[in-house]
């Protein structure tokens, strides 16, 4: 009986060891939440909100940045694509039938393996195979009105003209899919730091932080330096207001005011106000 | 009459599981739905998929809502069938497993004419009878989780596997007569031509078994890389279509040779519970071999199974780059180093085992010093492994580190430093057995000085190229080919195990033995060791059903069927760590049952007075 209470005591801590590792030791991380669906204002959408549209999808629900990131290498980043389409179109690799900027841009995701970029084929396939799914089917299953937000938002960053224009089937459209709903209506619990936040909300995808990431707004490395806490909460609640010099208006989505608890926006102002 | 009472309730045990099977079977395979169908949108989409017999099976998965998945008295649908699959996953693995290496014990015995590996076989499957009828019955309150919870899930799956589980069934029934046929007729078929019969029986019980595995592992892998389906999910293949698809034959193997290691830990734990209990010396030197044999067989299949893993891994990748990603970089990324840790446990518990076991010679005195050396590189390998790529910092820390990449950690958690890593520490633990067969003998060729030259060589040649691959591979080429490397190391790893080990065999044949094994003389701090390797590779097994499952996210089947119950989300691995635990728990208590059993069995109370004379 002794023996089987030491050997009980041993395999519980032994259990409790890896369950404590496992809840204490590692980062606690909320995977997103499924998807749900979310009625698009399509009517009343101007360009600009259009695009920004395009960013959230790309960084949300298209799940664009999983492979198209700068750090994983695992697929060509497209912020130049506007300016490479014409080279890729007229190479004899090009299996596709696109004239236009825009044509391409919705062949490469409905249709990937039209034109793959030399080193990101499928292994063993010698660049002639996408490893990319059809954006328009399976697991990501992007609506025609999501491709042309998507298609609207590489033209913008590209430095190209927006050609799409916003589909006017307002009512029916495409449901758009939300990363943001919590699962069976119940409110998602705040994030815990300025770091979640900013991973749930993708910041870095336009903006530096700490050195690292996008360019497409203003570096935040040291925004405390120049601003003060009112002007950062104004520009998360209403970007509009205040368009940083050289940088487009109305890329950034206007709607973070609506994502973020009162404790989070204070928590992301605080932390962007010390940043300097 | 007692005799007869006995018969009958014994009967009845063993036929349980049978009746329960049956009962399953007859609900998965009614044409009437004997569940609730839940929404009156399901059922109107069921009913008009029922209009043609061929769409009744082959039509779309219907667009399920939260009402469609049964609430039955406050339980949690998805942990109940998690734990529920779980543990009749542990106890199939083990069921599975034991009969492998019994069959290959009793090969032994029947080669050597030793009688003590044919007991030692009869007691391993011993233990498994029982573990059996929990198999079964676990495996029906499985299938009765899934019809009451998932109705719709099982329905979409019995109608595209429906010809796979009727021939399971009747497997079930080939598995149960041989097994027993095995066991009962174990002392009955002894001789020469009885014992090959015995044998055949035994190689029959194995294929049996690793065909019901292959067929339950289709319908999982279906779930995951489904085939034979359009993007609506109409099922337009045949049953090969849908059992043959991408992932079934990287999880077949990774689940066989998994099966070996985690029976061989497991039959390792009882041995260690008998050799603690023993109080005779003849039951500890019997248990303590026992257990040295078990931990042989862990060792043996644990060393390719990072290999079996890391192809599976790749397939999936190769399946869905989405699905890889998810899988090793995003959500699922932290988990791996959890895995790195039981990993680590599971090598350093069978090397200090292996380690205690030297003492059973006092040949072994020689080696002793390697030793600190072997646990130096073990540790260190298992820190590379354990790195992590990514860290997640304070803001003040990722400010003053530049980025979310130290300058040391970063370039060491990437997957070629790891891939690296692994290699040797499966080849120090591969040098630790061939020290440890070495503990007791003398070898007396005339070419040992040269042997032993050529084995250093060779292991020391070996890691130089494992080495120059990872660095080269991880650190100057391009990221689509920093995995290129792995291939060659596994290579490079097995090519120097099967060579030193076979040198080794030839060198020591006929070898002096200076110190005989003096089975019994081993701690009992050892014995934890063996303990440790079980429930760690319980635990680990947990886990990797979590991941294996939860890169589906928010599907039933990926990408075609999806799922919208209440538990649609993915849980964090602290939650996926509570439950694994949980299970863990279980799973321990009712092995302890049946080693308990197994015991009772054997005693008899002779209790004076009590019977007619």
């Amino acid at each position: 009986m002794k023996i089987l209470l030491k050997v009980t005591v041993f395999s519980l801590l032994t259990i409790a060891f890896f369950a404590g590792f496992s809840n204490y030791g590692i980062p606690e991380i909320n995977p997103a939440p499924p998807p749900t669906e979310e009625k698009l204002d399509l009517g009343s959408m101007t360009m600009d909100r259009f695009v920004a549209l395009g960013d959230k999808i790309f960084n949300g629900k298209g799940t664009c940045t999983l492979c198209h990131n700068a750090v994983g290498g695992r697929a060509p980043m497209l912020d130049k694509v506007a300016a490479v389409a014409p080279e890729r179109m007229a190479d004899p690799r090009y299996q596709g039938d696109a004239d236009t900027l825009e044509a391409y841009l919705y062949e490469s995701m409905v249709k990937p393996s039209a034109y793959v970029v030399a080193g990101f084929g499928k292994a063993g396939s010698n660049d002639t195979q996408s490893p990319m799914p059809d954006a328009s089917a399976g697991s990501i299953a992007l609506s025609d009105a999501e491709l042309t937000a998507v298609i609207a938002y590489l033209q913008d960053i590209g430095g190209a003209d927006v050609t799409v224009e916003i589909p006017s089937d307002a009512a029916q459209a495409p449901a758009a899919e939300s990363q943001e709903a919590a699962p069976a209506g119940t409110p998602r619990a705040p994030l815990a730091s300025a770091d979640a936040i900013m991973g749930q909300l993708a910041c870095v995808a336009c903006h530096k932080v700490a050195g690292q990431g996008g360019e497409i707004g203003p570096d935040l490395s040291s925004i405390g330096a120049s601003r003060d806490r009112e002007y950062l909460r104004r520009a998360i609640l209403a970007p509009a207001a205040d368009v940083a010099e050289g940088y487009p208006p109305g890329v950034m989505p206007p709607n973070y005011g609506d994502q973020l608890y009162a404790s989070e926006l204070e928590m992301l102002v605080d932390y962007l106000a010390e940043s300097k | 009459m007692r005799a007869n009472k006995q018969l009958t309730s014994t009967g009845i045990r063993r036929r349980l599981p049978v009746c329960l099977f049956l009962a399953v079977l007859v609900l998965v395979l009614s044409p009437v739905d004997l569940v609730g169908l839940g929404s009156p949108a399901a059922f109107a989409q069921d009913l008009s998929s029922s209009q043609g017999a061929e769409e009744v099976v082959h039509g779309p998965p219907p667009k399920l809502s939260a009402a469609d998945y049964p609430q039955i008295a406050g339980v949690n649908a998805r942990v109940f069938v998690w734990l529920a699959a779980q543990l009749h996953l542990w106890f199939a693995a083990f069921v599975l497993a034991v009969p492998i290496f019994v069959f290959i014990i009793e090969a032994i015995g029947m080669k050597t004419r030793d009688e003590r590996y044919d007991s030692m076989a009869y007691e391993f499957i011993k233990i498994s009878i029982t573990a059996y009828s929990l198999t079964a019955i676990l495996g029906g309150l499985l299938a009765f989780s899934l019809i009451i919870f998932y109705p719709h899930v099982f329905q979409y799956m019995s109608g595209i596997f429906k010809e796979t589980m009727f021939f399971y069934a009747l497997l079930f029934f080939a598995e149960s007569a041989l097994l027993y046929i095995y066991y009962y007729g174990w002392y009955w078929l002894q001789g020469r031509f009885k014992k090959w019969v015995h044998l055949t029986l035994g190689l029959l019980l194995n294929a049996v078994g690793t065909t019901l595995m292959f067929l339950a592992n289709s319908w999982v892998t279906f779930m995951m890389s489904p085939a034979g389906v359009d993007p609506a999910g109409v099922f337009a293949g045949d049953a090969w279509a849908a059992m043959h698809n991408f992932l079934w034959n990287p999880i077949n193997l990774h689940r066989f040779v998994a099966n070996i290691a985690y029976g061989g830990s497991i039959v390792g734990a009882y041995a260690a519970f008998k050799f603690l209990s023993a109080t005779r010396e003849q039951d500890k030197a019997h248990y303590d071999w026992m257990g040295y044999t078990a931990n042989f067989i862990a060792i043996s299949a644990l060393l390719p199974l990072p290999f079996a893993g890391y192809y599976l891994a790749a397939e999936i990748y190769s399946y869905s780059q989405q699905m890889g990603i998810t899988l090793m970089g995003g959500i699922f990324a932290w988990l791996f180093i959890i895995q790195a840790v039981l990993i680590g446990t599971l090598f350093l518990s069978a090397n200090y085992y292996l380690w205690c076991g030297m003492g059973r010679s006092d040949g072994a005195h020689r080696y002793h010093k390697y030793v600190k050396y072997l646990a130096i590189v073990i540790v260190g390998a298992f820190l590379v492994w354990f790195t992590p790529h990514t860290l997640v910092l304070t803001n003040e820390e990722l400010k003053a580190l530049g980025g979310p990449y130290h300058k040391y950690l970063g370039p060491l958690g990437i997957m070629p430093a790891k891939n690296t890593a692994v290699n040797i520490m499966i080849l120090f633990t591969a040098l630790s057995f061939l020290i440890y067969r070495r503990a007791n003998r003398v070898a007396t060729v005339s070419w040992v000085a040269a042997g032993n030259s050529v084995q250093a060589a060779l292991f020391t040649a070996g890691i130089l190229n494992i080495l120059f691959l990872g660095i080269y591979h991880g650190y100057f080429t391009n990221t689509v080919y920093k995995v290129a490397a792995s291939i060659p190391q596994v290579l490079t790893t097995l090519i120097i195990i099967a060579v030193s080990i076979t040198l080794d065999t030839v060198m020591y044949r006929g070898a002096k033995e200076i110190a005989p094994l003096k089975w019994g003389r081993v701690p009992d701090r050892a014995q934890y060791a063996l303990f440790m390797l079980a429930v760690a590779f319980t635990w680990l097994m947990g886990l990797m059903g979590y991941i294996r499952s939860g890169i589906r996210q928010h599907w039933h089947v990926t990408d075609v069927f999806r799922d919208n119950s209440p538990d649609a989300f993915t849980p964090t691995l602290g939650y996926a760590a509570n439950v694994v635990s949980v299970g863990t728990i279980l799973f321990m208590a009712m092995v302890i049952f049946v080693f308990w059993l197994s015991q009772v069995s054997t005693r008899k109370a002779e209790v004076a007075g009590y019977w007619k004379a």
